[in-house]
Protein backbone atom coordinates (compact mmCIF):
# COMPACT_ATOMS: atom_id res chain seq x y z
CA UNK A 1 0.00 0.00 0.00
CA UNK A 2 2.79 2.05 1.22
CA UNK A 3 4.53 1.34 -2.30
CA UNK A 4 1.58 2.51 -4.02
CA UNK A 5 0.80 5.99 -2.10
CA UNK A 6 4.88 6.76 -3.26
CA UNK A 7 4.40 5.66 -6.84
CA UNK A 8 1.06 7.68 -7.46
CA UNK A 9 2.71 10.94 -5.73
CA UNK A 10 5.91 10.60 -7.00
CA UNK A 11 5.86 13.11 -9.43
CA UNK A 12 8.31 12.29 -12.42
CA UNK A 13 4.80 10.13 -13.20
CA UNK A 14 2.52 13.01 -13.71
CA UNK A 15 4.97 14.40 -16.44
CA UNK A 16 6.77 13.94 -19.39
CA UNK A 17 5.90 10.79 -22.27
CA UNK A 18 5.35 8.62 -19.91
CA UNK A 19 3.28 10.33 -17.38
CA UNK A 20 0.01 10.10 -16.32
CA UNK A 21 -1.94 12.66 -17.75
CA UNK A 22 -0.52 12.03 -21.10
CA UNK A 23 -1.01 7.91 -21.15
CA UNK A 24 -5.15 8.67 -20.04
CA UNK A 25 -4.68 11.31 -23.14
CA UNK A 26 -3.44 8.88 -25.24
CA UNK A 27 -5.97 5.87 -23.98
CA UNK A 28 -9.10 8.57 -24.87
CA UNK A 29 -8.05 9.45 -28.24
CA UNK A 30 -7.24 6.21 -29.09
CA UNK A 31 -10.43 4.81 -27.78
CA UNK A 32 -12.55 7.77 -29.33
CA UNK A 33 -10.86 7.53 -32.69
CA UNK A 34 -11.93 4.08 -32.57
CA UNK A 35 -15.21 4.13 -31.56
CA UNK A 36 -16.16 6.82 -33.88
CA UNK A 37 -14.77 5.34 -36.91
CA UNK A 38 -16.77 2.19 -35.83
CA UNK A 39 -19.99 4.63 -36.06
CA UNK A 40 -19.48 6.07 -39.00
CA UNK A 41 -19.74 2.34 -40.66
CA UNK A 42 -21.98 0.67 -38.50
CA UNK A 43 -24.87 3.54 -38.12
CA UNK A 44 -25.24 3.31 -42.04
CA UNK A 45 -24.70 -0.15 -42.43
CA UNK A 46 -27.24 -1.01 -39.38
CA UNK A 47 -29.78 1.34 -40.63
CA UNK A 48 -29.64 0.12 -44.19
CA UNK A 49 -29.86 -3.65 -42.41
CA UNK A 50 -33.18 -2.84 -40.80
CA UNK A 51 -34.80 -0.56 -42.66
CA UNK A 52 -34.77 -2.85 -46.22
CA UNK A 53 -34.43 -6.25 -44.33
CA UNK A 54 -31.90 -7.20 -46.56
CA UNK A 55 -28.56 -8.48 -45.45
CA UNK A 56 -29.76 -9.99 -42.21
CA UNK A 57 -28.14 -12.78 -42.06
CA UNK A 58 -24.44 -10.80 -42.86
CA UNK A 59 -25.31 -8.66 -39.35
CA UNK A 60 -26.35 -11.69 -37.79
CA UNK A 61 -23.34 -13.39 -38.39
CA UNK A 62 -21.07 -10.26 -37.91
CA UNK A 63 -22.64 -10.05 -34.53
CA UNK A 64 -21.84 -13.80 -33.56
CA UNK A 65 -18.31 -13.65 -34.85
CA UNK A 66 -17.53 -10.46 -33.45
CA UNK A 67 -18.87 -11.85 -29.62
CA UNK A 68 -17.30 -15.01 -30.01
CA UNK A 69 -13.68 -13.37 -31.13
CA UNK A 70 -11.31 -12.67 -28.55
CA UNK A 71 -9.98 -9.36 -28.45
CA UNK A 72 -6.07 -10.82 -27.94
CA UNK A 73 -6.70 -12.29 -31.43
CA UNK A 74 -8.44 -9.87 -32.94
CA UNK A 75 -5.19 -7.37 -32.20
CA UNK A 76 -3.02 -9.83 -33.64
CA UNK A 77 -4.40 -11.53 -36.21
CA UNK A 78 -4.10 -8.05 -38.20
CA UNK A 79 -0.55 -7.13 -37.58
CA UNK A 80 1.07 -9.34 -40.08
CA UNK A 81 -0.63 -7.31 -42.58
CA UNK A 82 0.48 -4.18 -41.31
CA UNK A 83 3.81 -4.85 -41.00
CA UNK A 84 3.57 -5.34 -44.04
CA UNK A 85 2.06 -2.59 -45.31
CA UNK A 86 4.42 -0.78 -43.48
CA UNK A 87 2.59 1.21 -41.20
CA UNK A 88 4.75 0.05 -38.60
CA UNK A 89 4.01 -0.97 -34.60
CA UNK A 90 1.92 1.28 -32.14
CA UNK A 91 -1.04 3.13 -33.41
CA UNK A 92 -1.90 1.57 -36.18
CA UNK A 93 -2.15 -2.17 -35.55
CA UNK A 94 -4.22 -1.00 -32.55
CA UNK A 95 -6.63 1.37 -33.68
CA UNK A 96 -7.79 -1.23 -36.91
CA UNK A 97 -8.52 -4.06 -34.88
CA UNK A 98 -10.51 -2.03 -32.15
CA UNK A 99 -12.61 -0.25 -34.82
CA UNK A 100 -12.91 -3.81 -35.81
CA UNK A 101 -14.29 -4.05 -32.05
CA UNK A 102 -16.23 -1.18 -32.12
CA UNK A 103 -18.26 -2.30 -34.88
CA UNK A 104 -20.76 -5.51 -34.54
CA UNK A 105 -22.38 -3.84 -31.21
CA UNK A 106 -22.85 -0.46 -32.72
CA UNK A 107 -24.50 -2.59 -36.14
CA UNK A 108 -26.30 -4.94 -33.96
CA UNK A 109 -28.39 -2.42 -31.91
CA UNK A 110 -28.87 0.08 -35.30
CA UNK A 111 -30.35 -3.40 -36.93
CA UNK A 112 -32.90 -3.93 -34.23
CA UNK A 113 -33.41 -0.57 -32.84
CA UNK A 114 -34.85 0.31 -36.99
CA UNK A 115 -36.38 -3.29 -37.59
CA UNK A 116 -38.75 -2.93 -34.17
CA UNK A 117 -40.11 0.25 -35.07
CA UNK A 118 -43.43 -0.65 -34.92
CA UNK A 119 -44.95 -1.26 -38.96
CA UNK A 120 -48.01 0.81 -37.86
CA UNK A 121 -45.64 3.79 -37.50
CA UNK A 122 -43.97 2.99 -40.56
CA UNK A 123 -46.88 2.53 -42.73
CA UNK A 124 -48.51 5.84 -41.15
CA UNK A 125 -45.22 7.77 -42.12
CA UNK A 126 -45.51 6.17 -46.03
CA UNK A 127 -49.27 7.53 -46.05
CA UNK A 128 -48.30 11.03 -45.22
CA UNK A 129 -46.53 10.78 -48.48
CA UNK A 130 -43.18 10.39 -46.31
CA UNK A 131 -39.88 8.98 -49.16
CA UNK A 132 -38.12 6.14 -47.87
CA UNK A 133 -35.14 8.10 -46.86
CA UNK A 134 -37.35 10.51 -45.18
CA UNK A 135 -38.80 7.61 -42.62
CA UNK A 136 -35.59 6.32 -42.46
CA UNK A 137 -33.94 9.67 -40.92
CA UNK A 138 -37.06 11.50 -39.59
CA UNK A 139 -39.12 8.67 -37.90
CA UNK A 140 -36.87 5.33 -37.71
CA UNK A 141 -33.59 6.56 -36.63
CA UNK A 142 -34.96 9.08 -33.64
CA UNK A 143 -36.99 6.15 -32.44
CA UNK A 144 -34.30 4.06 -32.81
CA UNK A 145 -31.87 6.20 -30.89
CA UNK A 146 -31.71 4.47 -27.22
CA UNK A 147 -31.19 1.32 -29.17
CA UNK A 148 -28.11 3.07 -31.04
CA UNK A 149 -26.83 4.59 -27.95
CA UNK A 150 -26.89 1.84 -25.87
CA UNK A 151 -24.90 -0.02 -28.54
CA UNK A 152 -22.29 2.67 -28.68
CA UNK A 153 -21.98 2.43 -24.83
CA UNK A 154 -21.80 -1.17 -24.99
CA UNK A 155 -18.91 -0.18 -27.79
CA UNK A 156 -16.70 1.96 -26.16
CA UNK A 157 -16.48 0.08 -22.71
CA UNK A 158 -15.39 -2.57 -25.20
CA UNK A 159 -12.80 -0.70 -26.59
CA UNK A 160 -11.64 0.99 -23.88
CA UNK A 161 -10.36 -2.45 -22.10
CA UNK A 162 -9.17 -3.89 -25.37
CA UNK A 163 -7.29 -0.46 -25.77
CA UNK A 164 -4.80 -1.02 -23.11
CA UNK A 165 -3.97 -4.71 -24.43
CA UNK A 166 -2.55 -2.35 -27.41
CA UNK A 167 0.73 -1.59 -25.18
CA UNK A 168 1.61 -5.08 -25.92
CA UNK A 169 2.04 -3.77 -29.73
CA UNK A 170 3.61 -1.17 -28.85
CA UNK A 171 1.23 1.64 -28.23
CA UNK A 172 0.78 4.20 -26.06
CA UNK A 173 -2.30 4.57 -23.20
CA UNK A 174 -2.59 3.55 -19.77
CA UNK A 175 -2.18 -0.05 -20.79
CA UNK A 176 1.47 0.12 -21.01
CA UNK A 177 1.68 0.75 -17.02
CA UNK A 178 -0.21 -2.70 -16.70
CA UNK A 179 2.21 -4.44 -19.62
CA UNK A 180 5.22 -2.64 -18.08
CA UNK A 181 4.23 -3.46 -14.96
CA UNK A 182 3.95 -7.27 -15.77
CA UNK A 183 7.19 -7.50 -17.40
CA UNK A 184 9.14 -5.21 -15.05
CA UNK A 185 7.18 -7.10 -12.47
CA UNK A 186 6.62 -3.46 -10.78
CA UNK A 187 3.24 -4.26 -9.18
CA UNK A 188 2.95 -0.57 -8.11
CA UNK A 189 3.05 0.36 -11.81
CA UNK A 190 0.81 -2.62 -12.64
CA UNK A 191 -1.92 -2.06 -9.83
CA UNK A 192 -2.24 1.95 -10.68
CA UNK A 193 -2.56 1.24 -14.60
CA UNK A 194 -4.97 -1.60 -13.74
CA UNK A 195 -7.11 1.16 -11.22
CA UNK A 196 -7.19 3.85 -13.77
CA UNK A 197 -8.21 1.85 -16.65
CA UNK A 198 -11.00 0.52 -14.47
CA UNK A 199 -12.01 3.85 -13.15
CA UNK A 200 -11.82 5.02 -16.91
CA UNK A 201 -14.32 2.36 -18.39
CA UNK A 202 -16.81 2.67 -15.12
CA UNK A 203 -16.70 6.41 -15.58
CA UNK A 204 -17.01 6.65 -19.07
CA UNK A 205 -19.77 3.65 -18.81
CA UNK A 206 -21.74 6.20 -16.54
CA UNK A 207 -21.69 8.55 -18.58
CA UNK A 208 -22.81 7.44 -21.69
CA UNK A 209 -25.83 5.74 -19.47
CA UNK A 210 -26.68 9.10 -18.84
CA UNK A 211 -26.20 10.89 -22.24
CA UNK A 212 -28.40 7.37 -23.06
CA UNK A 213 -31.47 8.58 -21.16
CA UNK A 214 -30.99 12.33 -22.38
CA UNK A 215 -30.77 11.47 -25.71
CA UNK A 216 -33.53 9.35 -25.53
CA UNK A 217 -36.87 10.92 -27.59
CA UNK A 218 -39.97 10.83 -25.94
CA UNK A 219 -41.99 7.91 -26.73
CA UNK A 220 -38.87 5.79 -26.93
CA UNK A 221 -37.73 3.97 -23.60
CA UNK A 222 -34.29 4.66 -23.15
CA UNK A 223 -32.35 1.79 -21.81
CA UNK A 224 -34.39 -0.83 -23.60
CA UNK A 225 -31.85 -2.58 -25.44
CA UNK A 226 -28.86 -2.02 -23.03
CA UNK A 227 -29.63 -5.15 -21.43
CA UNK A 228 -30.93 -7.01 -24.18
CA UNK A 229 -28.48 -6.68 -27.07
CA UNK A 230 -24.89 -8.47 -27.92
CA UNK A 231 -23.27 -8.51 -24.14
CA UNK A 232 -19.36 -9.22 -25.09
CA UNK A 233 -15.95 -9.16 -23.81
CA UNK A 234 -15.19 -6.86 -21.36
CA UNK B 1 7.25 -11.16 -38.87
CA UNK B 2 9.89 -11.65 -40.73
CA UNK B 3 11.08 -10.92 -44.41
CA UNK B 4 9.47 -13.32 -46.71
CA UNK B 5 7.85 -15.89 -44.01
CA UNK B 6 4.50 -17.64 -45.29
CA UNK B 7 1.30 -16.82 -43.18
CA UNK B 8 1.23 -19.85 -42.39
CA UNK B 9 3.90 -22.41 -41.44
CA UNK B 10 1.93 -25.42 -41.80
CA UNK B 11 5.12 -28.13 -40.62
CA UNK B 12 5.54 -26.01 -37.35
CA UNK B 13 2.05 -26.77 -36.74
CA UNK B 14 2.47 -30.48 -37.53
CA UNK B 15 6.00 -30.16 -35.15
CA UNK B 16 3.97 -28.34 -32.17
CA UNK B 17 0.78 -31.22 -32.36
CA UNK B 18 1.03 -31.79 -28.64
CA UNK B 19 2.01 -28.25 -27.38
CA UNK B 20 -1.31 -26.97 -29.24
CA UNK B 21 -3.49 -30.08 -27.90
CA UNK B 22 -1.94 -29.64 -24.44
CA UNK B 23 -3.16 -25.07 -24.54
CA UNK B 24 -6.25 -26.62 -26.44
CA UNK B 25 -7.04 -28.65 -23.42
CA UNK B 26 -5.82 -26.33 -20.87
CA UNK B 27 -8.47 -23.26 -22.55
CA UNK B 28 -11.36 -25.85 -22.36
CA UNK B 29 -10.35 -26.67 -18.24
CA UNK B 30 -10.32 -23.38 -17.38
CA UNK B 31 -13.28 -22.30 -19.46
CA UNK B 32 -15.34 -25.07 -17.89
CA UNK B 33 -14.31 -24.56 -14.37
CA UNK B 34 -15.47 -20.41 -14.92
CA UNK B 35 -18.56 -21.00 -15.98
CA UNK B 36 -19.13 -23.90 -13.55
CA UNK B 37 -18.63 -22.05 -10.58
CA UNK B 38 -20.14 -18.86 -11.81
CA UNK B 39 -23.20 -21.19 -12.76
CA UNK B 40 -23.12 -22.49 -9.33
CA UNK B 41 -22.57 -19.07 -7.61
CA UNK B 42 -25.35 -17.39 -9.91
CA UNK B 43 -27.81 -19.85 -8.55
CA UNK B 44 -27.09 -19.34 -5.22
CA UNK B 45 -27.31 -15.97 -6.01
CA UNK B 46 -30.73 -16.43 -7.51
CA UNK B 47 -32.34 -18.53 -5.15
CA UNK B 48 -31.33 -15.96 -2.53
CA UNK B 49 -33.20 -13.36 -4.75
CA UNK B 50 -35.98 -16.03 -4.73
CA UNK B 51 -36.56 -15.85 -1.06
CA UNK B 52 -35.88 -12.08 -1.01
CA UNK B 53 -36.70 -9.68 -4.20
CA UNK B 54 -35.33 -6.58 -2.80
CA UNK B 55 -31.44 -8.16 -3.14
CA UNK B 56 -31.83 -8.38 -6.72
CA UNK B 57 -31.38 -4.71 -7.53
CA UNK B 58 -27.74 -4.59 -5.41
CA UNK B 59 -26.95 -7.80 -6.77
CA UNK B 60 -26.87 -7.20 -10.58
CA UNK B 61 -25.67 -3.44 -9.70
CA UNK B 62 -22.48 -5.02 -8.22
CA UNK B 63 -22.46 -7.68 -11.16
CA UNK B 64 -22.22 -5.02 -13.51
CA UNK B 65 -19.40 -2.84 -12.05
CA UNK B 66 -17.77 -6.24 -12.40
CA UNK B 67 -18.67 -6.60 -15.61
CA UNK B 68 -17.60 -3.43 -16.90
CA UNK B 69 -14.04 -3.61 -15.96
CA UNK B 70 -11.43 -4.38 -18.25
CA UNK B 71 -10.36 -7.90 -18.13
CA UNK B 72 -6.66 -6.98 -18.33
CA UNK B 73 -7.05 -4.71 -15.42
CA UNK B 74 -8.68 -7.22 -13.22
CA UNK B 75 -6.22 -9.87 -13.74
CA UNK B 76 -3.67 -7.31 -13.78
CA UNK B 77 -4.59 -6.28 -9.56
CA UNK B 78 -5.42 -9.59 -9.05
CA UNK B 79 -1.62 -11.02 -9.54
CA UNK B 80 -0.09 -9.56 -7.12
CA UNK B 81 -2.23 -10.90 -4.55
CA UNK B 82 -3.04 -14.36 -5.63
CA UNK B 83 0.31 -14.94 -7.72
CA UNK B 84 1.56 -14.66 -11.77
CA UNK B 85 0.57 -17.50 -13.59
CA UNK B 86 -1.58 -18.93 -10.99
CA UNK B 87 -4.89 -20.64 -11.79
CA UNK B 88 -6.86 -18.90 -9.47
CA UNK B 89 -5.82 -15.44 -10.89
CA UNK B 90 -7.50 -16.56 -13.85
CA UNK B 91 -10.61 -17.69 -12.31
CA UNK B 92 -11.30 -15.67 -10.01
CA UNK B 93 -11.86 -12.70 -12.86
CA UNK B 94 -13.28 -15.58 -15.18
CA UNK B 95 -15.89 -16.65 -12.95
CA UNK B 96 -16.54 -12.66 -12.42
CA UNK B 97 -17.37 -12.04 -15.98
CA UNK B 98 -20.14 -15.19 -16.16
CA UNK B 99 -22.00 -13.83 -13.11
CA UNK B 100 -24.07 -11.13 -14.23
CA UNK B 101 -25.29 -12.81 -17.67
CA UNK B 102 -26.00 -16.07 -15.47
CA UNK B 103 -28.03 -14.61 -12.53
CA UNK B 104 -29.90 -12.25 -14.71
CA UNK B 105 -31.16 -15.09 -17.18
CA UNK B 106 -31.84 -17.18 -14.64
CA UNK B 107 -33.80 -14.85 -12.45
CA UNK B 108 -35.34 -13.60 -15.65
CA UNK B 109 -36.53 -17.01 -16.47
CA UNK B 110 -37.98 -17.44 -13.56
CA UNK B 111 -39.60 -14.43 -13.49
CA UNK B 112 -41.35 -15.82 -16.69
CA UNK B 113 -42.79 -18.53 -15.24
CA UNK B 114 -46.85 -18.16 -15.56
CA UNK B 115 -48.63 -17.20 -12.58
CA UNK B 116 -51.72 -20.07 -13.45
CA UNK B 117 -48.71 -22.92 -13.44
CA UNK B 118 -47.43 -21.93 -9.93
CA UNK B 119 -50.94 -22.01 -9.04
CA UNK B 120 -51.78 -25.01 -10.62
CA UNK B 121 -48.44 -26.16 -8.32
CA UNK B 122 -49.38 -25.37 -5.59
CA UNK B 123 -52.77 -26.25 -5.53
CA UNK B 124 -51.47 -29.75 -6.71
CA UNK B 125 -50.19 -29.97 -3.18
CA UNK B 126 -46.40 -28.86 -4.18
CA UNK B 127 -44.44 -27.29 -1.63
CA UNK B 128 -42.17 -23.85 -2.41
CA UNK B 129 -39.10 -26.23 -2.85
CA UNK B 130 -41.14 -28.91 -5.27
CA UNK B 131 -42.61 -26.50 -7.10
CA UNK B 132 -39.26 -24.53 -8.14
CA UNK B 133 -37.56 -27.80 -8.94
CA UNK B 134 -40.38 -29.60 -10.88
CA UNK B 135 -41.88 -27.07 -12.32
CA UNK B 136 -40.29 -23.22 -12.54
CA UNK B 137 -36.88 -24.41 -13.18
CA UNK B 138 -37.79 -26.48 -16.09
CA UNK B 139 -39.51 -23.82 -17.30
CA UNK B 140 -36.76 -21.60 -17.00
CA UNK B 141 -33.93 -23.77 -18.56
CA UNK B 142 -34.24 -22.46 -21.81
CA UNK B 143 -33.50 -19.07 -21.12
CA UNK B 144 -30.77 -20.08 -18.09
CA UNK B 145 -29.26 -22.80 -21.09
CA UNK B 146 -28.76 -19.38 -23.36
CA UNK B 147 -27.52 -17.12 -20.28
CA UNK B 148 -24.93 -20.27 -20.04
CA UNK B 149 -24.28 -19.97 -23.57
CA UNK B 150 -23.36 -16.45 -23.88
CA UNK B 151 -21.28 -16.74 -20.76
CA UNK B 152 -19.19 -19.18 -22.07
CA UNK B 153 -18.61 -17.65 -25.67
CA UNK B 154 -17.67 -14.78 -23.59
CA UNK B 155 -15.47 -16.92 -21.62
CA UNK B 156 -13.87 -18.47 -23.67
CA UNK B 157 -12.38 -15.23 -25.52
CA UNK B 158 -11.74 -13.80 -21.89
CA UNK B 159 -9.29 -16.81 -21.57
CA UNK B 160 -7.01 -15.62 -23.96
CA UNK B 161 -6.16 -12.44 -22.11
CA UNK B 162 -5.21 -14.47 -19.39
CA UNK B 163 -2.24 -15.33 -21.18
CA UNK B 164 -0.92 -12.10 -20.03
CA UNK B 165 -1.12 -12.96 -16.52
CA UNK B 166 0.56 -16.39 -18.08
CA UNK B 167 -2.15 -18.87 -18.09
CA UNK B 168 -4.91 -18.64 -20.95
CA UNK B 169 -4.59 -21.76 -23.06
CA UNK B 170 -4.62 -21.11 -26.55
CA UNK B 171 -3.70 -17.46 -25.40
CA UNK B 172 -0.35 -18.57 -24.89
CA UNK B 173 0.25 -19.15 -28.18
CA UNK B 174 -1.30 -16.08 -29.68
CA UNK B 175 0.92 -14.29 -27.17
CA UNK B 176 4.54 -16.15 -28.04
CA UNK B 177 3.49 -15.89 -31.53
CA UNK B 178 3.32 -12.07 -31.11
CA UNK B 179 6.35 -11.81 -28.60
CA UNK B 180 8.58 -13.72 -31.60
CA UNK B 181 7.08 -12.06 -33.93
CA UNK B 182 6.47 -15.20 -35.69
CA UNK B 183 2.85 -15.38 -37.26
CA UNK B 184 1.77 -19.19 -37.18
CA UNK B 185 0.94 -19.60 -33.18
CA UNK B 186 -1.18 -16.47 -33.39
CA UNK B 187 -3.00 -17.88 -36.28
CA UNK B 188 -3.44 -21.30 -34.92
CA UNK B 189 -4.71 -19.81 -31.33
CA UNK B 190 -6.94 -17.54 -32.97
CA UNK B 191 -8.73 -20.10 -35.18
CA UNK B 192 -9.04 -22.81 -32.28
CA UNK B 193 -10.18 -20.33 -29.94
CA UNK B 194 -12.55 -19.31 -32.36
CA UNK B 195 -13.81 -22.37 -33.30
CA UNK B 196 -13.81 -23.45 -29.45
CA UNK B 197 -16.14 -20.97 -29.14
CA UNK B 198 -18.34 -21.92 -31.35
CA UNK B 199 -18.28 -25.84 -30.65
CA UNK B 200 -19.11 -25.03 -27.11
CA UNK B 201 -22.07 -22.76 -28.70
CA UNK B 202 -23.39 -25.94 -30.70
CA UNK B 203 -22.90 -28.12 -27.96
CA UNK B 204 -25.48 -26.41 -25.37
CA UNK B 205 -28.11 -25.23 -28.05
CA UNK B 206 -27.88 -29.46 -28.49
CA UNK B 207 -27.87 -29.76 -25.08
CA UNK B 208 -31.01 -27.63 -24.82
CA UNK B 209 -32.87 -29.36 -27.44
CA UNK B 210 -32.38 -32.66 -25.37
CA UNK B 211 -33.20 -31.28 -21.99
CA UNK B 212 -36.27 -29.31 -23.22
CA UNK B 213 -37.99 -31.19 -25.67
CA UNK B 214 -41.58 -29.43 -25.17
CA UNK B 215 -39.74 -26.42 -26.14
CA UNK B 216 -38.47 -26.80 -29.43
CA UNK B 217 -39.01 -23.97 -32.27
CA UNK B 218 -39.43 -21.66 -29.51
CA UNK B 219 -36.71 -19.48 -28.45
CA UNK B 220 -34.43 -21.06 -30.84
CA UNK B 221 -32.69 -17.68 -31.22
CA UNK B 222 -32.52 -15.95 -28.22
Amino acid sequence: MNELIAWITEPAHWTGSDGIPIRLIEHLQLSGASVLVALLIAVPLGAYVGHTGRLTLFAVTIANIGRAMPTLALLVIFLPFILRAGLGLGFWPTFLPLVLLGIPPILVNTYVGIAEVDTDVQESARGVGMSEMQILRRVELPLAVPAISAGIRTASVQVIATATLGALVASGGLGRYVIDGIALQDNARLIVGAVLIALFALGVDRILGIVETRLAPPGAVAGQLSQGAAPSNP
Amino acid sequence: MREGEPLIEWDWIVRNGDLIIGRLVQHIGLTLIAVGVGLAISFALALLVYRRRSLYPPLTGIAATLYTIPSIALFAVLTPITGFGSILTAEIALVGYTLLILLRNIVSGLDGVPADVREAASAMGYSRWQQLWRVELPIALPLIIAGVRVATVTTVGLVTVAAVIGQGGLGQLILSGLRSFFATPTYVGAFLSLALAFAFDFALIKLQRLLTPWAAGRLRNS
